[in-house]
This record gives C-alpha cells, sequence and structure tokens, in this order.
C-alpha cells in the first residue's frame, strides 16, 4: 500500500470523526440504543454461558457413574449389597455410597443441601457450611446451628469453618456433616445409601460397563455423566437460542432504528455529502466516509455494551436477571458467576448486532451518496 | 480548450414535467480568458456551468476538455477530471458548518492523499495569498460574506485547477467587494488561469478584466461578444 | 435442528447474503439489457448510479461470507460435545451428510465472491465500464451458488441432533475408518504431500516471477494458485498437521485453529486463501487488457494482485516449513 493511500484513509478518518462530532446529538442517541442492544444480548450469551460454565465445573468432579434405587419409579435409599455387585462387575475401578439430602430450616425459610463429604468429613457434632449458609444464619465459625432431626429431637452442630469453592454456584447451599449425624439426623439406617457412585477404569468402556451393572442389578437407574453434560450444553444452547429469537424482535426493530437514523438526513448532511462531491469527491469515497462512521460507532456500541454487559453478569451477579433466578433457590441471589470470555460467543454476537446494523445502513448509505454533485449548485 | 457541440439537457426526461434546460449550445472556451455568462433568470446558465465543469453530464451532445471527450465518462473519471482541473466558487460559497476555515479548504485534496502536513502549508499559504491568514482557525459559519468568499477561493484553488468557475459570485457582495473580487479575479487571470462566470451584475460584465461575454436566453445562446 | 446461538448467526448471515444478491438481479437483467455508455439519458445516470449499490453489497457479501466461514468451523469445532463420538470439528461434520458439503460450499462462495470483487475493481478501472456485461452475468451464476450453499448449510442445521454416534478425526483419517474422500488425502504419503506442495509453490513462484518481468503468462499463475489451494490443503490434511500434533495418526485440519495449538492454522489458512485470491485474481485481470481502456490499468492491477499472491504464498511456505522443522516428531529418517 502506498503513502498516499495511507494518508487518503487517515484524512477520510479525520473527517468521519469529525462529521460525528458535529451532529452529537443525533449519533449520540443511536450509540446509546446500540449500545443498550448489545447490553442487552451480551449479558444473555454471558451469563447463559457462565451458568453453563458452572454447571461443568460441577461435573468435572462429578462421577462418571451414578446408580440410583427404583422403587415404583421412584428413588429409593440403596441397600449396601449392591455396592459388591457393582465392585463385581469387569471394568469398575471403584465404588462407594452416597450420603446427600435436603434439609429445610425453617429459621431461614431455605433449603440446604447436605452431604457427608467422601474424604475428610467433619467430625462428629461439627459442620463445613456454604457461604450462602453463612450469610442466611449469619454463623461464623464456632458458632452453634440447631436442627429438628426426623424424630422430633433437636441436633447441634458447631461451624468447623465455611467453604471456598471455585464455584459459589455449587457451594453456596452445601451443608457438610459427618456420617453419624446424617443418619441420626434423616433416620437413614446403616448399610443404606442416598445412591452409589462408579469410576470406571477405561473411559470408552463406561457405556458397556453401565450395561453390565444394569443387567446385573435390575432395579437400579444408571446416571452417565456425559450424558448429563450432553443434555446440560444442549438445554442451555436451547435457551439461550431460545431467548435469543424472542429478542430477535429487538434486533429487528433495532435495524429498522439504524435504517431510519441513516436515511433521515439531516438538510444539512444532504448539503454537505452534495459539497463533497462538487469540489472533488467520488461516489466511492462518501461511501468510504459514511462506512468508517457507522464502523466508529458499531465498534465503540459493541466495546461499551460488552463491557457494560460483563460488568452487569459478573460484577453485579445479573441484577437484571435476580427475578428469574429467585424462582430457583432462596440462596442463590448472592452468588458471582466465574468469569469467562469465549471467543465464538464474542464472534457470534458480534454478528448479531454490528451485522443488521451494517446490512440495515447500506441502502440509505448509497442513498446519501448518490446525491447529484450538481444540486449545490442551486 | 474547452469545447461544447450542441449540449442539451434535459430534467425529469420522459415525465410529464420534463423540461429542457439547454436546447443545443455550441461554444468554444479559450484558455486563459474570462468569461462571464448573462441572461435572464432560468435561462440556464448555472445549468451550461455545470455541463463545463464536469459537475453533471449532457443528456445529449458533446463536452470537449482538450481533445477528451468527457460528456460519456463515468462518474469515476469525471470526478478526477473535476477534481484536478477545476475549481469552484459556488453562489452562497457552500462552506461546510462547524469545521474552521482551513479545514474547508482542505475538503477538495482529500482524496489526492497528500501528506497532512503538506496539504495544510499548502491551504495557509493560499490563505495568507488572499489575506485570510488571521481567520484561518475560525469556524466557518462566523465569517462575513466577503470572507466566506474568499475562503470559497481558496478552497477553489487547493488542487490547483486551471479553470475557476463561479456562480453569481458578486450576488452577495456590496460594490467595494465586488470590486476587490475582480482584483482577485485580475490576479488569477496572471496566473494563466481560465475563469467562467455567471453574472447579472452590470459591473462584472463591463469589468476590464472580461474578455467575453455570453448571453443565454432559454436555454439558447443569443448574442455573443 | 439444535438451537444454538452461533447457528441462528449463521443461518441469519447466509440468508441475508441471498437476499442481497437476489434483490439486484433485476438490476442485473436491466444492465445486461439496456446497458449503454455513450448514454446521457437519466435511465443510464440511474443504472451507473445503482452499481454503487451493488458494489457494495457485494462487499458485504464477501465480508460476512468471510466471518460466517470461521464462524461454521469454530461452532463445528465447539459442537463437538454435543455428539457422542466426535471430538473436534470433523465429528460434526460427519454426523450427516450435508456438514462437508456445506464446508465446501462457504469456501466456495468465498472464492467466487472475491473473484468477482477484482473484476468489479478492474472495470472500475476503465473509463467506459469495459467489462460491465461481464461481471454482471457473472453476478448470474454467483447469486444461485450463494443461495445453495445458504440451503445446504440450513439442511445440515436441521439435520443435527444431539447425541448422534459419529466418528472423528482420529479414527476417521487413521485409515481403517470410513472410505471418504479427505481419507484418501490423509492417506498420501508424507513425501509426495511434501513433494507435491514444493512442487506447486514453485510452479506458483516461477510463473508469478515469468509474469512480473515479461508481463506475460497471468493464467498461468492463476492456475497455479488455483492448484496450491488444493495441494495445500491436501498437504496440510496429510502431513503438517502431523507434524503439528506430533502424532502419526492425527491428521486434522481444523484442530490447528484451536488455542491448544496456539491459533497456528490462521497462520498457515489466511496466507492460502489470500494468496489464492490474488493469484487468481491477478490472471483475471492480465485476462482483461485487451479491452482498450484497460490496457493500461489492468496490466499494472494484474502485478499488483500477482505481486501480492507471491507474497502470501512465500509466507504460507515459511510457516508450513517452521512447522515441520520445530516439530519434535520424526517422518523422515536422515539417509546415513
Ligand atoms: N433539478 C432540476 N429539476 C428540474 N428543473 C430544473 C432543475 N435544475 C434546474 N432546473 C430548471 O432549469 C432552468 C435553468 O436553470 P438554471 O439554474 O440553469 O438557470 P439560471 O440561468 O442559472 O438562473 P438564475 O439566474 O436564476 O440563477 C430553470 O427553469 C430551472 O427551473
Ligand atoms: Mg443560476
Amino acid at each position: 500500500m502506498t503513502a498516499g493511500w495511507i494518508s487518503r484513509q487517515r484524512h477520510l478518518l479525520d473527517f468521519a470523526l469529525s462529521s460525528l462530532g458535529r451532529r452529537r446529538g443525533k449519533n449520540l442517541g443511536l450509540l446509546a440504543v446500540y449500545t443498550l442492544v448489545v447490553f442487552v444480548l451480551a449479558s444473555v450469551m454471558l451469563f447463559s454461558h457462565a451458568i453453563r460454565h458452572e454447571a461443568r465445573l460441577v461435573l468435572k468432579d462429578s462421577p462418571e457413574v451414578v446408580v440410583q434405587k427404583l422403587v415404583a419409579g421412584r428413588h429409593d435409599l440403596i441397600p449396601a449389597g449392591h455396592l459388591e455387585a457393582i465392585r463385581g462387575v469387569r471394568g469398575v475401578r471403584a465404588a462407594e455410597g452416597r450420603l446427600w439430602g435436603y434439609l429445610f430450616d425453617p429459621a431461614a425459610a431455605a433449603n440446604y443441601t447436605l452431604m457427608v463429604p467422601r474424604d475428610q468429613p467433619p467430625a462428629p457434632g461439627t459442620a463445613l457450611i456454604g457461604s450462602g449458609v453463612a450469610a442466611v444464619r449469619d454463623a461464623a465459625p464456632g458458632d452453634t446451628l440447631s436442627f429438628r432431626a426426623h424424630d422430633g429431637q433437636l441436633v447441634q452442630f458447631t461451624v468447623a469453618g465455611t467453604l471456598e469453592r471455585d464455584s459459589a454456584l455449587v457451594s453456596a447451599d452445601l451443608f457438610l456433616v459427618s456420617e453419624a449425624d446424617f443418619r441420626r439426623l434423616f433416620g437413614v439406617p446403616e448399610g443404606r445409601f442416598t445412591d452409589i457412585v462408579a469410576s470406571v477404569r477405561n473411559p470408552r468402556e463406561i457405556r458397556t460397563v453401565a450395561e453390565k451393572i444394569d443387567a446385573a442389578l435390575p432395579d437400579t437407574r444408571i446416571i452417565l455423566r456425559d450424558e448429563i453434560l450432553r443434555t446440560y450444553d444442549s438445554v442451555f444452547d436451547w435457551r439461550e437460542g431460545m431467548l435469543l429469537v424472542l429478542l430477535s424482535g429487538a434486533i429487528l426493530a433495532f435495524g429498522i432504528f439504524a435504517w431510519e437514523k441513516a436515511s433521515g438526513l439531516s438538510a444539512e448532511e444532504r448539503r454537505e455529502i452534495g459539497i463533497l462531491k462538487a469540489v472533488g469527491w467520488e461516489t466511492s469515497d462518501v461511501i468510504r466516509l459514511k462506512t468508517l462512521e457507522g464502523m466508529v460507532i458499531s465498534l465503540t456500541a459493541f466495546l461499551a455494551g460488552y463491557v457494560l454487559g460483563y460488568l452487569h453478569v459478573f460484577h453485579f451477579g445479573a441484577p437484571l436477571f435476580e427475578p428469574v433466578l429467585k424462582g430457583w433457590a432462596v440462596l442463590y441471589p448472592d452468588f458471582r458467576l466465574t468469569p469467562f470470555v469465549d471467543e465464538l460467543q464474542v464472534a457470534t454476537l458480534f454478528f448479531f448486532t454490528v451485522f443488521p446494523y451494517t446490512v440495515a445502513t447500506v441502502v440509505p448509505i448509497w442513498r446519501a451518496a448518490t446525491v447529484d454533485p450538481d444540486q449545490v449548485m442551486r | 480548450m474547452i469545447r461544447l457541440t450542441d449540449v442539451r439537457k434535459a430534467f425529469n426526461q420522459g415525465r410529464h414535467n420534463e423540461f429542457w434546460a439547454l436546447k443545443g449550445i455550441d461554444l468554444r472556451l479559450a484558455a486563459g480568458a474570462v468569461t462571464v455568462f448573462r441572461g435572464p433568470s432560468g435561462s440556464g446558465k448555472t445549468t451550461l456551468l455545470t455541463m463545463v465543469g464536469a459537475l453533471a453530464r449532457p443528456t445529449s451532445g458533446r463536452v470537449h476538455l482538450e481533445e477528451r471527450d468527457i460528456s460519456a465518462m463515468p462518474e469515476r473519471f469525471l470526478t478526477e477530471i473535476r477534481r484536478s482541473t477545476f475549481g469552484f466558487v459556488f453562489q452562497n460559497f457552500n462552506l461546510i458548518k462547524g469545521l474552521s476555515v482551513v479545514e474547508n479548504v482542505m475538503i477538495p485534496a482529500y482524496p489526492v492523499g497528500l501528506p497532512h502536513g503538506r496539504l495544510k502549508a499548502r491551504a495557509m499559504d493560499l490563505l495568507e495569498r488572499l489575506e485570510m491568514a488571521d481567520k484561518a482557525e475560525a469556524r466557518a459559519e462566523w465569517l462575513s460574506g466577503g470572507e466566506a468568499q474568499r475562503a470559497a477561493i481558496a478552497r477553489a484553488l487547493i488542487n490547483d485547477p486551471r479553470v475557476l468557475i463561479a456562480d453569481e459570485p458578486t450576488a452577495n457582495l456590496d460594490s467595494e467587494r465586488s470590486a476587490q473580487f475582480l482584483s482577485i479575479v485580475a490576479g488569477l487571470k496572471r496566473d494563466g488561469r481560465t475563469l467562467l462566470m455567471t453574472s447579472h451584475d452590470p459591473m462584472v460584465a463591463e469589468a476590464a478584466v472580461v474578455d467575453r461575454v455570453v448571453s443565454l436566453r432559454d436555454g439558447r445562446q443569443v448574442e455573443a461578444r | 435442528m439444535l438451537f444454538q446461538p452461533a447457528i441462528i448467526a449463521l443461518i441469519l448471515a447466509s440468508a441475508v447474503s441471498t437476499l442481497m444478491l437476489a434483490s439486484s438481479l433485476p438490476f442485473v437483467v436491466r444492465v445486461l439489457r439496456r446497458w449503454d455508455m455513450a448514454s446521457g439519458a437519466e435511465t443510464q445516470l440511474e443504472m451507473e448510479r445503482r452499481t454503487y449499490l451493488v458494489a457494495t453489497l457485494l462487499k458485504l457479501v464477501l465480508v460476512a461470507q468471510g466471518a460466517a466461514l470461521v464462524l461454521f468451523v469454530f461452532n463445528a469445532d465447539r459442537m463437538a460435545s454435543l455428539f457422542t463420538g466426535a471430538m473436534c470439528a470433523v465429528g460434526t461434520l460427519k454426523v450427516d451428510r450435508w456438514g462437508f458439503p456445506a464446508l465446501y460450499l462457504h469456501m466456495a462462495v468465498f472464492f467466487l465472491s472475491a473473484f468477482w470483487l477484482v473484476l468489479n475493481h478492474v472495470d472500475n478501472l476503465g473509463w467506459d465500464y469495459p467489462l460491465i456485461r461481464l461481471k454482471y452475468a457473472a453476478l448470474l451464476g454467483l447469486a444461485p451458488v450463494v443461495a445453495v450453499a445458504g440451503g445446504v448449510q440450513l439442511a445440515y442445521f436441521l439435520g443435527l441432533r444431539a447425541d448422534v454416534i459419529t466418528s472423528c478425526c482420529s479414527t476417521l483419517f487413521s485409515g481403517n475408518g470410513i472410505t471418504v474422500t479427505s481419507n484418501a488425502l490423509a492417506a498420501m504419503p508424507h513425501g509426495v504431500a511434501l513433494g507435491l506442495l514444493a512442487a506447486g509453490l514453485a510452479a506458483v513462484a516461477a510463473s508469478g516471477a515469468h509474469f512480473l518481468l515479461r508481463g506475460s503468462g497471468g493464467v498461468v499463475h492463476a492456475l497455479a494458485s488455483a492448484a496450491v489451494l488444493g495441494i495445500g490443503l491436501a498437504a496440510v490434511v496429510s502431513t503438517i498437521s502431523v507434524y503439528v500434533y506430533e502424532l502419526p495418526h492425527h491428521h486434522c485440519p481444523f484442530c490447528l485453529l484451536k488455542r491448544e495449538y496456539g491459533h497456528v492454522g490462521y497462520a498457515l489458512y489466511l496466507p492460502l486463501f489470500l494468496g489464492t485470491v490474488c493469484g487468481v485474481g491477478g490472471g483475471i485481470a492480465a485476462r482483461t487488457r485487451r479491452h482498450p481502456s484497460l490496457a493500461l490499468a489492468a496490466p499494472r492491477a494484474a502485478r499488483r494482485l500477482v505481486g501480492v499472491s507471491l507474497a502470501c504464498f512465500a509466507a504460507f511456505g515459511v510457516v508450513a516449513l517452521w512447522l515441520v522443522l520445530r516439530s519434535h516428531l520424526i517422518l523422515f529418517e536422515a539417509a546415513p
């Protein structure tokens, strides 16, 4: 590229910026709407993406195979005897029983997830609690929390500490207790578990192993991690897509708005283009100028909208989506999503906002650029 | 240097309000001369200037610049010729509001791609010659009529054109300013430039620098001096 | 169908591209029938003005399709998690028979619209629109391709269902998978692939240098450029990718674009594609010099295009060589 070409582009850019500045009112209005559109779409995408990411984090440490006992189609406690049967299946590396469940705390009007951790369970009489639990009960290490057991007797826990994890979504409502306390609280007899988890030696054989377990224990249901992952992915993608289709009304309205703005040239602007053409600018110079103006607006709006969306979702906990979340669980509103930026997502968002804007402004720009230069002589 | 052969121009061609603003003009314009077009309002003076100055293409007929036929050229090339050969001073000057005088002067040179520094130096030089240097940074809309015209002349000269075209240059000026304009014209003529003007003003038509007066009526040439 | 943002964006892009082209077809027909440069009639002036719109729309189509091509591959890679057995884009594209055709059509649209813009650029250099009929006739050919590309892509996306068992690049290209054309590419011996690539690049360099020095043989350079595109892609699939992954049986053309491999694929594909556009474009430009109004301008444009294409192919060659040399994988034993 020659030096002449470069200084030509520079002149054009200079002129485009000063031209935008001269019509500040109109362009700021456009910029505000544009930024708002990007902001809403970016928030939706970042949020659903972050949720999906959280789910993946959760599932990453979750067991490859979960075996549940079914009685009349309902989930029931599984006898310890099944453990031996599962360990006996070829390809299974290890299997163990899990104890977990939900506990309603009337004092906080909230549900906690009670669990007996596999390694390093808390000593009997103590508990480790998630940040959400700590917040609603205003509990600090050393405090005592008491609950009513299944038989009405009071069970007391001393808070041994709070949980810090990379995913607040998972740990917020956790309440970790010892096996003995769990059984006493819920009346789960010895020799029974909530479910059984198994790990498999060769990941490629998960399906075969699952089939064998199913054949050996016909009264059970088997859940594979891969299946959950895939289901999650497609469910969240579907939701996000649905939302985007709903929002496409907004995108369309925005396109019409941009068209209006671009074609509603003021008499002053029309005169200016006429002057430019009369004194020696060519139609394609004017098209380039207007395209540059559009690019400046697009990039500014995109950047601003994306940053605002990012702050909204990751720093302020997506307050605009709070009503949706509130229905999910009482403890959640305070959690923070793990910040996560994905190139594909940025590219898609760019497509959803900048592309419609550009398409909507092509014809108006061309119309403006082809005004007759001899018009300024009148 | 400019030759028009049977030039005609129609507006709203093929519609019920079709109007022929020029009905067959044959004309030769010499290089280095000052020519004034005269005639009643609506006679087609401005339209003729747009044909000559490559701002518009004739509906039929030929316009030759030197040996080149510019009447059937795509806009792209017409613009290049216009930019390098003609400078325009419009009736109401048509400076761009919100820009400074010197920025206005530089505008016609932007598509050429000169480095910014050199271009600005050239614009300042022109403003200096027209005694406008102290107004270089003023906003265009603050200028008086005479100043605006001199800014417009500087803009017309930025690409160093051989021909300067002015439509009713003195219409918005008092007689003192008109005299100043005519002295600028004399200076440009001395530089060897060709000047084409339209005017109602007898003071312009009868000025000493004017070499030729062409009269139009109803889109036709009626007499020539 | 899978309801995903990126999929919706891709469908949107091709629908809008098709619409933009379709809406200019009536004008195309008008130009072919009524264009008369000598006339100063208002209808003619109006047509000349419209050409600016068509050119702008095609630039937009090119940009959109170029971006869509990247997005398509990117998205195919990302969707791999939805299909059992798919580990990367190849697996996703193999889900049904429309996947790879959709990709190839995306590439075709990209190249054809780029060639059209070269034609348009050259035409604009002549003072009498010398190529106007040719380029508008070409639009009549381009529009259906864009429409078909959009249709095939839609068919592909509509047919996608999560959890379809598919095969992926590791098995697909390992030689014992299903026989497909790409498999034949992957099975190409490394020596043959690299040799062909070297020969192709040499042919491009020679024809390009000849054109720059003598001003003739632009068409040969164009053919060589087109050939190098094919050879280059085959070499990437069969050999260069193997060097990058350092796994003898991993022949994936897409994983190269991933972060794990430093996005090195872009450094390969961008110069290769741009070089092909400019090389073929240079040939097109050189062919147009027989029009009197382009006698001077067309060769100048052609030289510039050929120059850029040479630089691009050189960059492609250097990157490919660098990838082979820095690799820890040894496919050829040094001669004793
Ligand atoms: N765009 C147009 N559409 C229709 N009619 C036009 C157009 N432009 C000019 N005309 C007509 O062409 C005729 C000639 O106009 P032109 O501007 O050339 O006159 P003029 O001699 O310069 O007049 P004045 O002395 O008032 O400036 C006028 O009757 C005008 O109404
Ligand atoms: Mg007039």
